[in-house]
């Protein structure tokens, strides 16, 4: 009723029955247009989205290949350089250094900076697709089996969702790696990942839940099965494209949202720590020389604040272009 | 619904008879701008309704019987909705060219709607009673007390059963007949002139239906109001009906009063609709359909927009669309044949 | 509404308990030396190393150790830290200085989160769209440690003193709350959005309301439903979420105690703090949920 009655063939009970599949009145020029044609013909036409995965790419280049950017060595130190500002005429030129200038031992912020997008990619790269493994099979779990898996499972996962993100990991991360410990850097990393994981699990599980259980009450799905089609089918043909989308979505916004806790912890000092190169460590290093050396800083924090931006925007373009109600 | 009555009372001025009408539709012309392109959905409906009769608009979804409704009342979602010509004269004042504080009061006062689907159209975190009583107390000034009170007497008056008790009730606690009981309530708070029923009993049940109809039918008869009954049930129509509009994308194709619509019709779509009610006579065999499907407004079929659909369809139908023409003064239809078909025996 | 109510609260005992148990396994649970690395650089006193061990009964089978954490959480006992100041002691100080922040950054979210919301849902697409929109973006990507950073620098702002007046609040109330405020914004307005074209709105048209109370009371009521439930569960979390921004102003609430707390390197402390705003969180969590029964007619009794 709310929407308006445009040429809606099959919306109300019409008093007689009418016979389908005969003459059309005009000739059908649209194609089929799936969910996701259609999305992306919306979002190729929205500036947000382009600046939004452009950014993205070159995040993804400086996190790959650091090198392309910068041919210093971030760990470098040079007390003889400690907190000289930035060299505003050396920029945009490769090889030099001191772009940003050098923080207190005397290592290039620049370099720092470029190398500094590696950990918060692969921290929240890996912490997604993760959360994407184990909430995702849990969820099939859940949806699949029903009763008392669903029920344990729920329960289960709402224990985690019960901790607090920032405290939760705060508490994880200073049991296994207290705060003056100096844990080697694959082991730092793989912890923070796993904390991400163990608190962000329950909220994918929960949507590849619902994408299993609205599926199971499709028509096709009910014959699929009647033909006997085994559940490892059904999941890959039929419910695993349903969950796609919401999965995408709230992938992306939590991709930029485990960048952001990432340089949080590490700020906080119980995250990643050195010999890691991270946002969150410089922005922590520079905080007793902000009115000093604001530079240190900066920096770091502007690149944060764009790679967290661009991963939130590019969620919100792509929900927006997928969820037709809003438009 | 399974046999047809028609209705045999008197009938009360099929052309009104006086000049001005208390609400007269001249000409309307509406469409929808959409992304894919512009759907003209009303193209110059007329029609009107004089206090005391029923006017039965009929037709299938999309034909622009319900926005017609939502254009005279005010609400038509715009955009994509865009009123592009013609005159809704209530009273002899024109509700298209007045100013939003004078229509707003008409609303209600004047003309009063009743929805569809009440489960939705009725505010789902108030209670009936706040919903009720907040018409007397905003446009009435009266105070909560004395609006509670009046909300009383409606409720009472459609037959609510516990009346007083069931003001502090929400919407979802109702039974699907007694909302749309509280919907017709709420629309006869103000006292209404002209009632707007569209579609009123749709979502409800057969045996809920008719109670819906007899009521509507006895209010109507003891407040001589005027009323638009919006409905693509042939079924429900020819028992309160005085005169009937026959829409179809987006034009009136036939208008009579419903002893000459169901004893002569004079427009192949009418007869087509008549042609595929259930009939008791003629049990077991197979139901008549109409072929095809309602047009797609963004593609209107050229000349007659019934052409594709119409068993007695000729060439010149693809290509003029037919003027709606009086028959004997009494009807009008709009096909190249009406002529021929008043003619029949 | 009782039934419900009956039904929430049982459903939670089982995650409070999970949680809880969760918090206490990392804490005291987990095998080897619990005090290792709990008082920082140096080994703990063995003075403190025998209160804990008596408090908690760490000599003591594991399921006794869980339960007897339990009841001493409960009972508002939670330890001493290494140099023998009650944990307890310390959270009494704290925790009015929390509450007055969280409120602060609550109604800074609620008064210019649910007016930028309701602005940008009725003039969609406008330019005051756009412009908030981009704003909100910017708020939501921006980690609050650098927000507040940025801010205490650029506005050269002082530490808040120790008694915390309101006043000195506002600041980092606000940056606080930033987050949330632009996530409050963009949920009245999709709401907004989403429910104008609502059936019942068209029937509150069709009544012949004035606008003001079509959109004032109609609109707005139902919009607001996860609006304000959203506010309730961001009083829960600020709590614990201070950290940062007390830390960074020097405001002595549960944050700012976390803050020192880790950098100071006392992890029991710490573990312990963490307990209590779980707790918290659980319990706001419930009361919102409830809330939300109340909020909107039709969950009572379904």
């Amino acid at each position: 009723m709310s929407s308006p009655e445009v040429a809606t063939p099959t919306a109300e009970a019409a008093p007689m029955p009418v016979t389908p599949a005969v003459v059309e009145s005009a000739p059908k020029k649209d194609k089929p247009r799936s969910l996701w044609t259609d999305a992306w013909y919306e979002l190729r036409r929205k500036p947000l989205f382009v600046i939004s995965a452009i950014m993205i790419t070159i995040f993804v280049l400086m996190a790959a290949f650091p090198s392309l950017f910068s041919s210093v060595d971030p760990q470098a130190a040079d007390l003889n350089r400690s907190l000289t500002p930035p060299d505003f005429g050396s920029w945009f030129q490769f090889g030099k250094q001191g772009q940003f200038g050098f923080d207190l031992q005397g290592k290039d912020i620049y370099a720092r900076t470029i190398y500094g997008a590696r950990a918060s990619i692969v921290v929240g790269l890996s912490a997604v697709l993760g959360n994407m493994l184990l909430g995702g099979t849990f969820g099939i779990l859940s949806g699949y089996l029903g009763g008392w898996t669903d029920t344990l499972l729920a329960r289960f996962g709402d224990i985690f969702l019960g901790l607090p993100f920032v405290l939760g990991a705060l508490v994880i991360l200073s049991t296994f790696a207290p705060v003056q410990d100096s844990p080697s850097a694959l082991r730092i990393t793989s912890l923070v990942i796993m904390t991400f994981i163990a608190l962000g699990w329950p909220s994918f599980a929960r949507i590849m839940r619902a994408a299993v259980l609205s599926t199971k009450q499709l028509d096709y799905v009910h014959a699929a099965q009647a033909l006997g089609a085994r559940p490892g089918r059904v999941i890959f043909r039929h419910v695993l494209p349903n969950a796609i989308a919401p999965m995408v979505v709230v992938g992306t916004i939590t991709l930029g949202g485990y960048i952001g806790a990432e340089a949080t912890l590490s700020f906080l000092g119980v995250g990643l720590r050195e010999p890691v190169v991270s946002w969150g460590i410089m922005i922590g290093d520079g905080r007793n020389y902000m009115e000093t050396a604001p530079y240190i800083m900066a920096f770091p924090a502007a690149f944060l604040a764009i790679a967290v931006l661009s991963f939130v925007m590019l969620g919100d373009a792509v929900r927006d272009a997928l969820d037709p109600k809003l438009r | 619904m399974s046999d047809i009555k028609v209705k045999t009372a008197p009938v009360q001025g099929v052309n009104g008879g006086s000049a001005s009408h208390l609400l007269e539709i001249e000409n309307l012309h509406v469409e929808f701008r959409t992304r894919d392109g512009v759907a003209k959905v009303i193209n110059g409906v007329s029609y009107h309704v004089d206090a005391g009769e029923t006017l039965a608009v009929l037709g299938e979804s999309g034909s622009g019987k319900s926005v017609t409704a939502q254009t005279i009342m005010g609400i038509l979602d715009t955009p994509p909705g865009f009123v592009t010509g013609g005159s809704i004269r209530f009273r002899g004042k024109d509700l298209l060219t007045m100013g939003k504080d004078e229509r707003r009061l008409v609303r209600g006062e004047g003309i009063a709607m009743v929805f569809q689907d009440a489960l939705s159209a009725l505010n789902p975190v108030f209670t009936v009673g706040f919903q009720i009583a907040e018409l007397f107390r905003k446009r009435r000034g009266m105070s909560r007390a004395d609006g509670y009170k009046r909300a009383t007497e409606l409720l009472d008056l459609v037959k609510i059963p516990a009346a007083k008790a069931r003001l502090r009730d929400f919407p979802h606690q109702f039974s699907g007949g007694m909302r749309q009981r509280v919907m017709i309530a709420m629309a006869l708070a103000l006292d209404p002139e002209v009632l707007i029923a569209d579609e009123p009993t749709t979502a409800l049940d057969v045996t809920v239906q008719a109670q819906i109809m007899d009521l509507l039918a006895e209010i109507r008869r003891d407040r001589n109001m005027g009323m638009i009954l919006i409905t693509h049930d042939l079924g429900v129509v020819a028992d309160v009906a005085d005169r009937i509009a026959v829409m179809y994308a987006g034009r009136i194709v036939e208008q009579a009063d419903v002893h000459n619509l169901y004893g002569k019709p004079c427009h192949p779509y009418t007869l087509a609709l008549l042609d595929s009610l259930p009939r008791l006579d003629l049990k077991g065999q197979e139901l008549n359909t109409i072929k095809g499907l309602p047009p797609n407004l963004l593609r209107v079929p050229s000349g007659c927009a019934f052409h594709p659909r119409c068993q007695m369809a000729r060439d010149i139908c693809s290509t003029q669309r037919p003027a709606l023409i009086e028959l004997g003064g009494v009807r009008s239809s709009a096909c190249h044949f009406a002529e021929e078909l008043y003619g029949r025996e | 509404m009782g039934r419900y109510a009956l039904r929430r609260l049982l459903q939670a005992i089982p995650v409070f308990i999970g949680t809880t148990f969760l918090i206490w396994f990392l804490v005291w649970g987990l095998p080897g030396d619990p005090f290792a690395g709990r008082c920082g650089e140096r080994q703990c006193p063995p003075a403190y190393v025998q209160f804990m061990t008596d408090k908690f009964g760490l000599d003591d089978p594991l399921p006794v150790q869980y339960l007897n954490y339990l009841t001493n959480l409960l009972r508002g006992e939670f330890g001493q830290t290494f140099n023998g100041t009650e944990i307890g002691d310390l959270l009494a100080q704290a925790f009015p200085v929390s509450i007055k922040l969280a409120l602060v950054a609550v109604a800074a979210e609620a008064l210019i989160g649910i007016t930028a919301g309701v602005l940008t849902g009725l003039r969609r697409g406008s330019f005051i769209d756009n412009l908030v929109l981009v704003s909100t973006l910017v708020l939501i990507a921006t980690p609050i440690f650098v927000i507040g950073l940025v801010a205490r620098y650029s506005l050269g702002l002082a530490s808040v003193s120790p008694e915390a007046p309101l006043v000195e609040l506002i600041i980092p109330g606000l940056i606080l709350g930033s987050g949330s405020l632009a996530y409050i914004t963009r949920l009245t307005r999709v709401n907004l959005v989403e429910n104008r074209r609502a059936d019942y709105v068209r029937t509150a048209v069709a009544k012949g309301l004035a606008p003001s109370r079509v959109t004032g009371v109609h609109l707005l009521r139902n919009s607001m439903i996860p609006v304000v439930t959203w506010l309730g569960l961001d009083l829960g979390s600020l709590m614990g979420g201070a950290i940062v921004t007390e830390g960074i102003f020097n405001i002595r609430g549960i944050g700012g105690l976390l803050f020192d707390s880790i950098n100071r390197r006392q992890s029991g402390v710490v573990v312990s703090i963490v307990a209590i705003l779980v707790l918290v969180y659980l319990i706001v969590n419930l009361i919102v949920d409830l809330l939300y029964g109340v909020l909107d007619p039709r969950i009572r009794y379904e």
